[in-house]
This record gives C-alpha cells, structure tokens and sequence, in this order.
C-alpha cells in the first residue's frame, strides 16, 4: 500500500492547485503509469493526465516525481515510494492547464526556433546521400529524443530566464549541426549563438539527469559550444568567456577573475563594461575583489603539460 | 465553423506524409487527439522495407512474392505491385527530408534481416526506425507550418456524409471541450489500428478504432477484420514491443525446455518466419505446457549476441527490459507472448487511397484513407515486418496526391451545421446524463479479456459465438455507467469512455467476421476449420452496418495478377 500525493488544479473548480492522497496497493511491476490508471478508473474518473504509448517512446506521460521530471511509464512505482508515499505533481517551466497536464506551448515554439529541419542547398542524388556510419554516431544520441518535455521541466535556466532555448531544442539543433548532410552548420552556430542560446546553459547537468533516453542534452549543447569555437564564432559572451577561461588556465593553471569578466564582455563592449560597474563596487566594499596581480599556481608545468598533450 | 480544402485526420507517418503531398498547392488541415511527435508510428522499431539490395541482391519482385506469400495469398496484387514498386523511391525521399538511418560501411542505408523476407531489405535506425521517421516528417511538417494548420489534441466523432459525399468533421477541442464543425472538402483517415480491444498488446492507449467506427457508422464497410496480427515478441503480461528485429539480428526463441521449438513449425525459416507463424508456435508450445515455467510465456534469447552488438542494434529493447522487468537481455533471456499489434484490416480503399465502399469499388467522393486504418489490401491476411511503415508512407503519399487532385475540381458541399453539430452533441449529453452503478473499467477489462481469449490467436466456432454474446451484453451495460468528471477542460474521461464504445463495435465486427471465415488464412486461425480453403474463401470481408443495427456480410474478390495460390510453407 502507498499513498500517491497528487497535485490536483482544475480552475473551472477552484482557481488554487492542492494536494489530494490516494491510497493504493500496486502489484509488483507496477509502473507509475499504472497506478495512476487504476487511480483514475477505479477511484476518481476526473484525475486528468497525458499518456499513449506506455513503452517510453511516445513522449506523452512527462510529470514530476517526488520533485522531479520522468516518465510515468518508465518507472516502477516500487522505486519511487518513500516512507509509503509517492508525490505526483506536473512538469515545471509551462504553464499548468488541469492536474498533471502542462501547456507545452513554450516548448514547441523553441523546437520552432532552432529551425529544426535539414537545410540543403545541392540537389539530392537520386538515391540515399552517403553518411560514414562515425557521421551516424554524431547525431545518433540526439536523435533519440522524444521530445518529453523532462528537461525543459527540470531546466534550472529556464526557471529564471524564460528566453533560454532549453535542452531539447539545444539537442534538435545539435542533431542538425551535427549532421553530415545539413549545409546550413554556421548559420545555425550564429543564431545559436545569440542571447538565449547555448552559451547561456549553465552546466549543471539536471537535463542528462532528467533525460529518460539516451539522448543526454547538455552533452549535445557541449557539443554545440565545441563546433561554435571551432567555427570562430567568438563574438559573443559565452565564446569570450570559454576561450579567456582557457587562457588563463593554460598559463597560471588557475583563473584570472579580474580579466574574465571583462575579456568575456569584451574590451570595447562598453555598455557591458558599464553594466559591471555596480557589481564591481560591490565587491570592493565588501573586500571580495580578487588581487589585482595574478599569480600561477605552483604546479602550472604540469598545467601546461596537459594542455600540450591534449594538443591545445 | 472552420474551413480547410483537405482535412487529415491522424498525424502519423501516413496522415504526415500525406499533408507533405497537400500543402503543395492546398490549404490542410491535421487533426490528432495527441501531439503529432507522439503517435503511435514511432513506436515501430525493427525497419522499413525496400529492395534496396544494399548489401545482398534483391528486386522489387522478389519483394512482392514475398509479402503476397506473408499474406497467404488474400492481398490485392495489382496494390502490392504499385506499393513494393515504390519502395526504394519513398524511402529515398525520407532519407533527403533528413531521415537517420543506419549506415553500411558504405555510408549507404543498413538492411537486415526479417521475418518472411527472402533477403535482408529492412532499412533501419537502430530499432527505433518508426520514431526517426516520424520525427523526420514531423521536422518536415514543421517546415510547411505556414501552409498546414495542425490541430493537437482534437478528437473526431463523426464523419460528415451527404448525399455520397464527405464534406467534413464533427471534432472536439480536448482543451476546451468545445465541439466544432470542420468542413472540408476531401477528408484523409489516417487514424491508425485498434489494437487495444486485446488484453494483451503492443498497441498505444490511443489505437482505440475510432477512425475506424467513424467510417462504419458513416455506412461505410470495414474490410478483413477478423484479421488481427499477433506480434510473437510482446513484453510477458504487458506486451510492450520487442522488436522483430531481435530475431531479425538472429535472437532464438526457447521453450520451458530451453529448446529452439522453431525448428518443427518452419525449419526453413527458423524465428524468422512471418509472424502468424511464430505466434501461432509460440502459443501452442504455451498450450501444450511448454512455457517457461509452466506459465504462459516463452523466451527470447539475445546473450549469444553479445553486447557490443546488441547496443548497436538493439540499445532500446535492452533498456526497455531493465527498465520494464529489471531483465538484461545482455545476461538472461527476456520473456515474452504473442500480443495483438495490427489490424490488416480496415477501411477499404483502392490503390490510389480512394475509400470504396462495395466490391464493385464504388467509391466515397471525398473520403480517402491511408496507414493502418485502411485496407488497401497490401497485406493479405498476415502482414510481414517492415512493410507497416512502408505502407504508411507509400499509401500516405497516394492518398495525399489523390485528395490534392480531387479538390482541384470541386467546391465546398453545403452542410447543415447546427445540426451535425446537435447529432454528436445529445451522444454526449447521453453519456454524461448516464447515472448507472457499472464500471467502465470492468467493461473495458471484460472486453480485453475475451477477445484475447475467445478472439485471439487461435478461435473456433464456440469460442466466437462466446465472444459476440459477452460484447453485446458489454455493450448494455456501457449505457449503466457514470461519469465522474462533468466538466469541459481537458476531459479525458468522457473521450476515454467513447473510445470504449467505439472499441466494444469493432470487437463485435472482428468477432463476426472471424466467425464467418469458415477456414485458416493468415492471421485468422480457426482451430475448427484448420485449412486454408481457396474455392470458399479466397475472398475478402466486408462488414455492414445494417439498418437494425445487426451487422451485414459481405465479400469482395481478391486481385490476383503474378501469383495463382499456392500451399504456404516456411
């Protein structure tokens, strides 16, 4: 027996969301998404919930669990119990519409977005364009996306800046940029590189954590920066910042605090620079200035030795 | 009251190919009670089949024989012809939208190996070739957003009919409840199969038969029904898919007694012979106290395939079983039953996507289907892998370039709004006034439970006339339940209750069909008549509603061309 604590919201009823308990004995192998089934057919008909294929392909049954998003039916509710309670509540980042079903409408607009189709110029040959099977594998991870929403939902982005692309349209766009056959990569790495874009990701991996397939997003959007500075898009923040937080590590074997904010914005951004401003004098009244000479760590040969055999 | 030259409904890989051939030169509109990415089509795994001969010499004939012999000689072989004919050509095509497949070492598109097919001609993406093909069309559909209005979460109750020709649907807007006209001037099902009225099946929770019914209660036949396909390979109890593609990469099949059981069913053939074949082994070594343990399941052996090549070929079956059943198929052999996958059945058409609506091809202005749904027939009386995905892109296509030329010449019909309108609106106001004491999930459970026991891989006389009897009381008591939810947001209740009805009729019309195929052929098996018989039966189904309500038989030549019927042996 477990109780499914169960965020309910049904503005046609009531304009606040609460928490009602189920209680439910499941048998073994049950997933999330049968219990919820039974609860809705044999308890309360009007529990409201998105579902399809039940195999963890379709993409329809993204919720939150005990806090964070998943698919229903790839998960035993067995694993998700604590201390006999399951807490159910809808994806985050979109707007709720009834109990566990969210408006994915920000979601697709990003999908939108990264112009998420092959873009060729050459006319196709008659048959199959060729594609070594090491090409297949560049693409192949972010091809298998479903398109949940469980990143987007988790996106800890997302939560403060609603202008961020998000993980999924990050990976669509790296399964175009990533694809042999797509001739519009610099164009692509350009857009993407604008405000919102990839550089504004923030590294903290919640997406890979979230991700019920392989696809792995913010490996993709890595990726993405990878091909963006081989490409010599650098006239953006997050590309300055990447290549003045490399610098500074290859010669001191540690950052520089005081160059990086300013090489990030840029020398002559002077708006930006401007911007800085108030921080920078907060820091100094408060004595959290970094020393204005900056020295390289004790062990900065062997710094500059794995740089040397990473071919840098 | 919206408007649009064509109408879709259904939005996978036949009603998505479909719009890509319409919104070249007219306004479209796609319909799905999903979102178009979750459709059933990309929960196909295994492959797409086309006479590529990317790695072994094959022909488009070759190809053709074998899906007529798969079918055990009830396809149309003039629309066998056109559809393996086009093969290569489509699948060309899916490639340049941007289709992922795998790759030879060529850099060409990989084949291998699959059930009935005398040569690997499987074009896969790992095995989750349906999702990157309904994703491919999907980027595609999205490309063309300016000229093709999708509607998610959109449910279709009715076909608009007058007079012979369609002019339209009567929808729901999931969202907010509110019923609407569609009126158009082609209407294209594309609205997939219905195998959830089986208990055990790998079938989404949304192939509930409801293109399907739609059509039947617009006085339109439904064709071969009682031919259901049993995949060998469904999760035990659950029957989550395991792609063929399993054996197709040369997985075993074992008994309770570890034995490769195959061996005296299709010696020749092996686990890769058409699926009627496999599941009908499978059942009997199950029937015979032959499951692993006694129980009703056999395994599906992959460890000698090791696992680097399984995470090549295979990495979604894999987690599917550690996630599912916490089995690695890597280690120990994954349990498995025969479990109700497609209806080679359905809507009838002819080749070019035209619904016709008796054996002398009359056709239904207006009304065209494609995929799943229709029954063109291709695929006789047992479908072999690969060829749904085929079909759906093949037939997708023709039903779009055939709906696209068929509007060209006509104008909008005159429909009576208000009252089609008032039509669907007093079934609902029905259901929801309904202040009975059963339980639509018991229905549901009931329904399921003997279809796969009555209706299932084996049946006889006795046990169909069984299962009429229990669907028909079924159907009554549906008019007892209750709904719980009375609102109009997002109220999946009341569409899972019509998706109930719509299932109970199709199980009617299976059963009645299959009681009426006096004979074994395919998919349908008759433990009472247990020979294919050619003077009686070399014939499809055609079910009516009558005007009691009762269901009238008909039947409708098969086209045959290259290939007079032969013994079927594997």
């Amino acid at each position: 027996m477990a109780t499914f604590r169960i965020k309910r919201y049904n503005p046609e009823k009531a304009p606040d969301p609460y928490f009602q308990d189920f209680e439910y004995d499941f048998p073994e192998g049950a997933t999330l998404l049968d219990c919820l089934n039974e609860i809705k057919w044999t308890q309360d008909g009007s529990l409201t919930f998105r579902m399809s294929c039940r195999s963890a392909i379709c993409g329809s049954c993204g919720m939150k669990g005990n806090g964070h998003a998943l698919l229903a039916c790839q998960r035993q509710a067995a694993h998700l119990v604590k201390d006999g309670v399951v807490t159910v509540e809808p994806m985050g980042n979109m707007t709720p519409i009834k109990d566990l079903v969210v408006d994915f409408k920000s979601f697709w607009d990003k999908i939108d977005q990264v112009k998420p189709y092959l873009k060729t110029k050459e006319k196709p040959p008659e048959k199959e364009r060729l594609m070594a099977p090491e090409q297949f594998k560049v693409i192949d991870a972010a091809s298998t996306c479903i398109m949940c929403g469980a990143c987007y939902s988790d996106c800890q982005v997302l939560e403060v800046d609603n202008n961020f692309l998000g993980p999924a349209a990050l990976a669509k766009a790296q399964r175009f940029v990533g694809d042999s056959r797509d001739e519009a990569t610099l164009e692509r790495i350009k857009e993407l590189s604008k405000p919102g874009g990839m550089w504004d990701c923030t590294h903290c991996g919640e997406c890979v954590e979230r991700c019920p397939k392989p696809t792995r997003p913010f490996e993709r959007i890595k990726e993405l920066m990878t091909v963006g500075l081989e490409q010599g898009v650098h006239g953006n923040v997050g590309a300055r910042h990447a290549l003045s937080f490399t610098k500074s590590v290859k010669h001191s074997g540690r950052l520089n605090e005081t160059t990086l904010p300013v090489e990030s914005i840029g020398f002559f951004n002077f708006k930006g620079l401007f911007e800085l401003l108030p921080v920078g004098l907060r820091m100094l009244f408060k004595g959290k200035i970094p020393p204005l000479i900056h020295k390289s760590c004790d062990d900065v040969k062997d710094v500059k030795r794995i740089f040397k055999e990473l071919g840098e | 009251m919206i408007k649009h030259d064509v109408l879709i409904v259904g939005s996978g890989l036949a009603g998505m190919r479909a719009a890509l051939e319409v919104c070249k030169s007219a306004d479209i509109g796609i319909l799905s009670k999903v979102y178009p990415s979750r459709s059933h089509s990309g929960a196909a795994q295994g492959g797409i089949a086309a006479a590529l001969a990317n790695s072994e010499d094959d022909s488009w004939e070759e190809h053709m024989f074998d899906t007529i012999k798969g079918g055990d000689y009830l396809s149309d072989q003039d629309a066998v012809e056109v559809y393996v004919k086009a093969a290569s050509r489509v699948i060309y095509e899916l490639e340049h939208f941007g289709c992922v497949f795998s790759r030879t070492p060529e850099g060409k598109i990989a084949q291998r190996s699959f059930g009935g097919h005398s040569k690997p001609r499987a074009c896969f993406a790992a095995d989750r070739t349906g999702h990157a093909i309904l994703h491919a069309l999907h980027e595609q559909v999205l490309k063309h957003s300016k000229s093709i209005k999708i509607y998610s979460e959109w449910y279709m109750h009715q076909l608009i009919v007058e007079d012979g020709e369609c002019h339209g649907v009567v929808v729901t807007n999931v969202r907010t409840g509110e019923l609407e006209v569609i009126q158009a001037k082609a209407v294209i099902f594309a609205t997939g199969g219905y195998g959830r009225v089986y208990k055990i099946t790998t079938n989404a929770f949304a192939s509930t038969a409801d293109g399907a019914i739609a059509a039947f209660h617009a006085g339109i036949p439904l064709e071969d029904a009682e031919f259901i396909q049993f995949h060998p390979s469904g999760l035990y109890r659950q029957g989550i898919l395991f792609s063929e593609a399993a054996r197709g990469e040369g997985g075993y099949l074992l008994n309770g007694k570890g034995e490769r059981f195959m061996e005296k069913y299709a010696a020749s053939r092996m686990e890769l012979a058409p699926r009627d074949i496999v599941s009908r082994a499978e059942q009997s070594e199950i029937d015979a106290g032959r499951g692993v343990n006694g129980e009703a399941c056999i395994h599906l052996d992959l460890r000698h395939l090791g696992e680097a090549r399984i995470m090549e070929r295979l990495p979604q079956i894999r987690q599917l079983g550690i996630d599912f059943i916490g089995v690695d198929c890597v280690t120990d052999p994954l349990p498995i039953q025969p479990s109700a996958h497609y209806s080679m059945g359905g809507i009838p058409t002819d080749m070019h996507g035209q619904v016709v609506i008796d054996a002398e091809g009359t056709p239904l202005k207006g009304f065209f289907a494609a995929g799943e749904c229709a029954c063109v027939s291709v695929h006789g009386a047992n479908r072999l892998g690969t060829n749904s995905l085929l079909e759906a892109t093949v037939f997708g296509e023709r039903a779009g370039k055939s709906a696209l030329e068929y509007v060209k010449n006509v104008s909008f019909g005159k429909i009576n709004e208000g009252h089609e309108k008032a039509r669907v609106l007093s079934s609902i106001e029905e259901i929801f006034q309904r202040d009975g004491t059963d339980s639509y999930n018991d229905i549901r459970n009931e329904m399921k439970e003997v279809m796969m026991e009555k209706c299932g891989v084996f049946r006889d006389g006795q046990t169909l006339k069984d299962c009429i009897s229990v669907i028909k009381g079924l159907q009554v008591r549906c008019k007892k339940g209750k709904v719980t939810d009375k609102g109009k947001l997002f109220n999946t209740e009341i569409y899972e209750i019509i998706e109930l009805e719509n299932m109970l009729k199709m199980s009617e019309i299976i059963s009645t069909a299959a009681l009426t195929r006096e004979e074994s052929r395919g998919g349908h098996f008759r433990t009472d008549f247990p020979k294919r018989d050619d003077v009686k039966f070399l014939h499809h189904s055609l079910v009516y509603s009558g005007n009691d309500g009762e269901l009238v038989l008909k039947s409708k030549p098969v086209v045959i061309t290259h290939y007079q019927p032969k013994e079927r042996t594997y």
